[in-house]
């Protein structure tokens, strides 16, 4: 550990690691410190000037994000110089920024709004941005840009460069020409964009959202031919608390379903039941590869086999590495497996004409808007999915149909196709579904259950970077002879950037796994982007909490357990694999530009 | 003066392979292409991103930052006369009016052919011998109506 | 009345070679030292004390360390780097293998603004010449020296003149200046050590290394030693780049210059300030005037409102537009002042335009944004009636 130094913060005194920010040192001293810029995730930027302290001993204030501790220092958060700096420069911001705040989806979560108002705001200051200058690129079926509320903090870049590394933006001209733009000024349609969303989660103001369906469900759910079906996803309901105040980290899963069923949906279904779906299929095609690299040495077959529910994931693996598709594994995400089965099997199940069903997914994330409306998602005949609906939509549509949590009594998923096991839950947190894959796995290959106490695979738990971890397979049964004694190696990656890391080693010949998980959003689904705001590493971690206790909570933790499942296959789909599921369940990849969109 | 029609990917490829791959050499190879082709246009964007492996919005954001990197065929002699207080007291407004009239274009804009552009620069380091200006890289000093004709016939000769 | 006399120093004679072999003569240590004791001062626009930055450099420890001479000169009326690149570039080059040898460097590269880009092939070949002919033939102990310097152009953005920004520009990126700490000396090109010095700089450091601290001493004030060149523009009979001792009064200088009917003078460029009459007989040196070098002069005609606006609308483009006070601030300056014109604010709006400047001095990221309220401030203050109440 680094030398720690001590900090005089008005008069507190705190102790912090070399290095550590003036910033995080009022943090520790209990100070709190007004921020635009910056954001726990995202490398220092230091250009919006609102976090400004006196440090004594220097001439000017300094910017309390970008200073780094190296020696003691007395530092004053309040005097009057400070504060009008701060209020000044937020004075600009307001004066750069067009400020309709009725019409912004921000309002009432706006990092700028609330500053405002903890500023005391009582007019503008200079002379403002009164009329809207740019058009909305509403192009995109997952994220929309307004960049009339664009107050150039970079966070966007930063989110898509240093922990994407997409690299959609960029910065623009100099001087008060500066903008922050899509590269060449395109659509972020037209561009690399993976539909992640985590530049829309720390984006300080309304410049950035989420391409908002709620209109079109409420009317689907006001027309009388029409069935509703939502299915939701193990992240949301560990998060959506949150927006009605709960602190992070409260499972709210009942409330919710109870909620959703009296906004007007028909049916509530758990996703976790498809996440189970795919760990059959996907478990089953990880031995059939693992069978035909290891006993027929057919080299057409690639391993390590990556996951594929997450359509971030997919997309960039699309647009950056399209030579090694054949790496990604077939199975759709659960969204996309639960609507092809939806309006299949289960519409026949209730006796509901498919043509009449409408489904909509309750998702963390702003990428399965893209994934459902992806040209091959119609297995069904129909449009699987419908819709993609965020955390937050979702969260503002029960509000606005006068919907809150805490009133709400507590109620089961719809039965049929309606639950999902505990390993289904755990496909929300980052290593979820190599756990929830490795508890089926091991047990179909060995006859037993993982052995890890309570069946916590907890070395694939946790926020690190890159984890691995290796499983022998020993004392197998019969059919599975030629797994005897291999090392199972695995490992899980979240958020692109470090994805990249692997990849970039698989394209050097040096990646030496067997299976690999990969989220394209820090911390897994839980930390997506359609997440509320703010995700934070600490929230993060609270949402992990939940799912894991979830988990624990559900009785079945093993997908192949699931008895619906079984049915499932029994009634339907015959086995893990068949012909129908792969038409189904199953689906291929397109090679996309590097740079732009092809169409 | 210029070559206009080279070959943009060898072009670059040759470029980046005199410099090297590496980031620090992205605005020497931005300059070339610029100096080259007049412009630096959005397939030479992808060329430079493919060749140097740098991103293309990284790559527009460092040409936008600077004033001599174009974006678009502005003109075969981009003319930048500096508006900065040494040359603007020493009869700018003069000049501005001689090139106004010689080419029926105003600042900012390009002439039908394709020969001028009309820009503005900020202060160019010949303060002591103004108004100066820059014709794309060439610099002149000393402007007076008189020398801003000969420089206009001299730039129309040469095509 | 004693005139200000030129004291030819930087822009005198010099034997090519002479600076550097007084240098190899030394250990790096007292290289560094001898440039502490001369008492030399950045010639860049700051003024720090060179011989400190060097030995901060010298003491960090690194496998690679670069030498870059900002020959990025953009402020506005400055021209005196130009000049000394034409007519002595040698004492520049020398200067820079001086700076190498005393902190441990064997490369160099010279950021030349786009502007100069004609001086490019010249440039390229007095560096061949000066390693065949000079460096070449020279020894560190047993070894060979070696310094190798390489040629960068700018493509037009002032505030790349800025150190970080400058190496921002090298390494490929956007010219936007970086929060210090930690300084270019620590992390700079490459995220290597930096030594980034003024044109000026070097070629005076290859006089004082070859004459001696003592000997420069001789010239100049207690705090600013030496001589200085002054890039003299506006309304004057005899522009040009001047060597003067630091310590010049101003009036003398612009009596040399042929002044005539002043008004007032815009002294260090645009981040300097505007002076009339009554300062005069101040000093150029550390502490009085500031130094830059440029001095731009207006006479009794010019309408001060015009230069006002022609200096805000310059660091209104200019800014690399990154951070909240300079970016906007400089754009608020510039329309309140044209509003308040136009009849369309109340004057008292000048009140807040001055506490806007008060958080630009005090909050911008670099000395760009730093000091756009010095003209503001010096120029309405000189001239309220001519801006405010005309
Ligand atoms: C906006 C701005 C522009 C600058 N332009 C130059 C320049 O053109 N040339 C220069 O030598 N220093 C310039 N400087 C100062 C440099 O940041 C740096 O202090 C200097 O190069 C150090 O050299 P010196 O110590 O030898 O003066 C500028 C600073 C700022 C803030
Ligand atoms: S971004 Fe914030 S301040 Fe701006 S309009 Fe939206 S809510 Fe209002
Ligand atoms: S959604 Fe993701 S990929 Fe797209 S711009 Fe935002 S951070 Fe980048
Ligand atoms: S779009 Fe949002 S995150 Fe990006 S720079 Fe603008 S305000 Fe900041
Ligand atoms: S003060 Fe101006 S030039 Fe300096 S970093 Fe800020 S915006 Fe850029
Ligand atoms: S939060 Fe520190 S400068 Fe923006
Ligand atoms: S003001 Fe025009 S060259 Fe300096």
């Amino acid at each position: 550990m680094s030398e720690m130094i001590k900090v005089n913060i008005d008069g507190i005194e705190v102790e912090v690691e070399s290095g550590a920010t003036v910033l995080s040192a009022c943090e520790k001293a209990g100070v709190k410190v007004p921020v635009l810029c910056h954001h726990p995730d995202l490398n220092v930027a230091g250009v919006c000037r609102v976090c400004m302290v006196e440090i004594e001993g220097m001439g000017n204030l300094q910017a309390s994000c970008a200073y780094p501790v190296t020696q003691p220092l007395t530092v004053k958060t309040k005097t009057n110089r400070v504060r009008k700096a701060r209020r000044m420069n937020l004075d600009l911001v307001l004066a750069e920024h067009y400020g309709d705040c009725y019409t912004c989806p921000r309002n009432g979560n706006c990092e700028l709004r609330t500053l405002a108002d903890e500023y005391g705001v009582d007019k503008f200051k200079f002379p403002h941005v009164d009329k809207p200058r740019y058009a909305k690129d509403t192009k995109s079926f997952s994220i929309i840009r307004d960049q009339d509320k664009c107050i150039h903090c970079k966070r966007c870049i930063r989110t898509c460069i240093d922990m994407q590394k997409v690299n959609v933006y960029e910065t623009a001209n100099k001087g008060h020409d500066v903008e922050i733009q899509v590269a060449l000024n395109k659509s972020i349609a037209d561009v690399v964009c993976i539909n992640c969303g985590q530049c829309v989660n720390r984006c300080p103001t309304g410049a950035l959202w989420t391409q908002d369906v709620s209109d079109q469900v409420w009317e689907d759910i006001e027309n009388p031919d029409l069935f509703v079906i939502m299915q939701t996803a193990p992240s949301p309901r560990a998060a959506i608390g949150e927006e009605f105040g709960y602190p992070p980290g409260t499972r709210v899963t009942k409330k919710l379903n109870a909620a959703m069923r009296r906004a007007g949906f028909d049916k509530v279904l758990d996703t976790n039941f498809a996440a189970d779906l795919t760990i059959m299929e996907e478990g089953t095609e990880l031995l059939e590869r693992l069978h035909k690299v290891i006993v027929k040495k057919d080299k057409s077959v690639k391993i390590p086999m990556f996951t594929s529910c997450s359509p971030g994931w997919v997309k960039f693996i699309e647009h950056y590495y399209p030579d090694h598709l054949d790496h990604l594994s077939t199975c759709k995400s659960p969204q996309q497996m639960y609507g092809a089965v939806i309006k299949t099997y289960y519409a026949e199940k209730i006796g509901i004409d498919p043509s009449k069903i409408r489904t909509v997914a309750l998702m963390p994330c702003s990428a399965k808007k893209y994934e459902c409306n992806r040209p091959e998602m119609n297995a069904s005949g129909y449009r699987d999915v419908d819709y993609g609906l965020t955390t937050r939509e979702m969260a503002m549509m029960l509000k606005e149909a006068g919907l809150h949590l805490a009133d709400m009594p507590t109620e089961e998923f719809d039965p049929v196709l309606g639950e999902g096991s505990g390993a289904g839950m755990i496909f929300g947190a980052t290593g979820g579904v190599m756990e929830a894959a490795i508890r089926t796995v091991y047990e179909l290959v060995t006859g037993r259950p993982v052995p890890f106490e309570r069946l916590n695979i907890t070395p694939v738990r946790g926020m690190e970077a890159i984890k691995e971890a290796s499983l022998k397979l020993e004392k197998v049964k019969k059919e599975y002879k030629w797994l005897e004694g291999v090392e199972l190696k695995i490992a899980v990656a979240h958020g692109t950037a470090n994805a990249k890391i692997l990849m970039d080693k698989l394209v050097d010949g040096t990646l030496d796994y067997h299976f690999i998980e990969v989220m394209a959003c820090p911390g897994g689904c839980l930390g997506g982007g359609g997440q509320p705001i703010p995700t934070t590493p600490e929230i993060r971690k609270a949402r992990a909490n939940a799912i894991y206790q979830e988990d624990e909570e559900i009785e079945i933790r093993k997908s192949h357990e699931n008895p619906l499942i079984q049915k499932l296959y029994k009634e339907f789909l015959g086995k893990p694999g068949s012909h129908k599921s792969h038409e189904l369940l199953h689906t291929h990849y397109t090679k996309r530009g590097q740079y732009f969109v092809k169409d | 003066m210029e070559c206009r029609d080279g070959n943009l990917v060898s072009f670059v490829e040759g470029t980046v392979e005199k410099y090297g791959k590496g980031r620090e050499n992205l605005l020497p190879v931005l300059r070339e292409v610029n100096e080259e082709f007049g412009f630096v246009s959005g397939a030479a964007f992808i060329e430079i991103s493919r060749v140097m492996d740098i991103s293309i919005g990284e790559i527009h954001g460092v040409a936008s930052f600077y004033s001599f990197i174009n974006e678009e065929d502005r003109g075969k002699y981009v003319i930048r006369l500096c508006k900065t207080i040494s040359c603007d007291m020493a009869g700018k407004e003069k000049i501005e009016k001689t090139f106004e009239r010689e080419l029926g274009i105003k600042f900012g804009e390009s002439t039908k052919d394709g020969l001028f552009a009309l820009d503005y620069a900020n202060c160019m380091g010949l303060c002591d011998k103004a108004p100066a200006m820059l014709v794309n890289s060439q610099l002149y000093d000393s402007l007076t109506p008189e020398s801003v004709l000969d420089i206009i016939s001299e730039c129309r000769r040469k095509i | 009345m004693v005139k200000a006399k030129e004291k030819r120093i930087i822009t005198g004679k010099f034997t090519p070679g002479s600076g550097i072999k007084a240098a190899l003569a030394g250990k790096p240590e007292e290289v560094v030292q001898e440039v502490i004791d001369s008492g030399l001062r950045g010639k860049g626009g700051a003024g720090f004390p060179a011989g400190l930055k060097w030995r901060f450099a010298a003491n960090e420890k690194s496998d690679m360390k670069t030498i870059i001479c900002n020959a990025d000169e953009g402020e506005p009326g400055t021209f005196k780097d130009k000049y000394l690149l034409d007519n002595h570039p040698m004492k520049v080059l020398e200067g820079m293998a001086i700076a190498g040898y005393a902190i441990g460097a064997d490369k160099g590269i010279i950021y030349l603004r786009g502007e100069y880009a004609y001086m490019l092939p010249s440039l390229e070949k007095n560096i061949e010449d000066i390693k065949k002919n000079v460096f070449s033939k020279l020894k560190v102990g047993k070894k060979k020296f070696e310094f190798d310097i390489k040629v960068r152009l700018g493509a037009g953005a002032y505030v790349c003149g800025e150190e970080f920004a400058l190496i921002e520009s090298l390494n490929g990126n956007r010219g936007e200046p970086r929060n210090k700490p930690p300084f270019p000396i620590q992390k700079g090109y490459l995220e290597k050590p930096t030594l980034v010095n003024n044109v000026e700089t070097f070629a005076t450091v290859s006089h004082i290394i070859e004459k001696g601290a003592l000997w420069f001493g001789k010239f100049g004030t207690k705090s600013s030693k030496g001589t200085k060149l002054f890039s003299i523009s506006g309304d004057v009979k005899y522009p040009g780049v001047y060597e003067f001792e630091l310590g010049v009064k101003l009036r003398d200088v612009l009596e040399l210059v042929g002044a005539e009917n002043t008004k007032s003078v815009q002294v260090g460029g645009f981040s300097g300030i505007n002076v009339t009459e009554s300062s005069f007989d101040k000093t150029l040196a550390h502490g009085d005037l500031p130094a830059g070098g440029s001095i731009i002069v207006f006479n009794k005609d010019r309408d001060m409102l015009k230069v006002l606006k022609n200096i805000l609308e310059f660091f209104e483009e200019e800014s690399c537009g990154q951070c909240t006070p300079c970016r906007e601030g400089a754009y608020q300056l510039l329309k309140g002042i044209k509003m308040i014109e136009k009849g369309e604010k109340s004057i008292r709006y000048y009140k807040d335009l001055c506490d806007l400047c008060a958080t630009m001095k005090d909050s911008a990221k670099c000395g760009l944004g730093l000091s756009i309220p010095s003209p503001f401030l010096s120029i309405t203050n000189n001239f309220k009636d001519e801006i405010l109440y005309r």
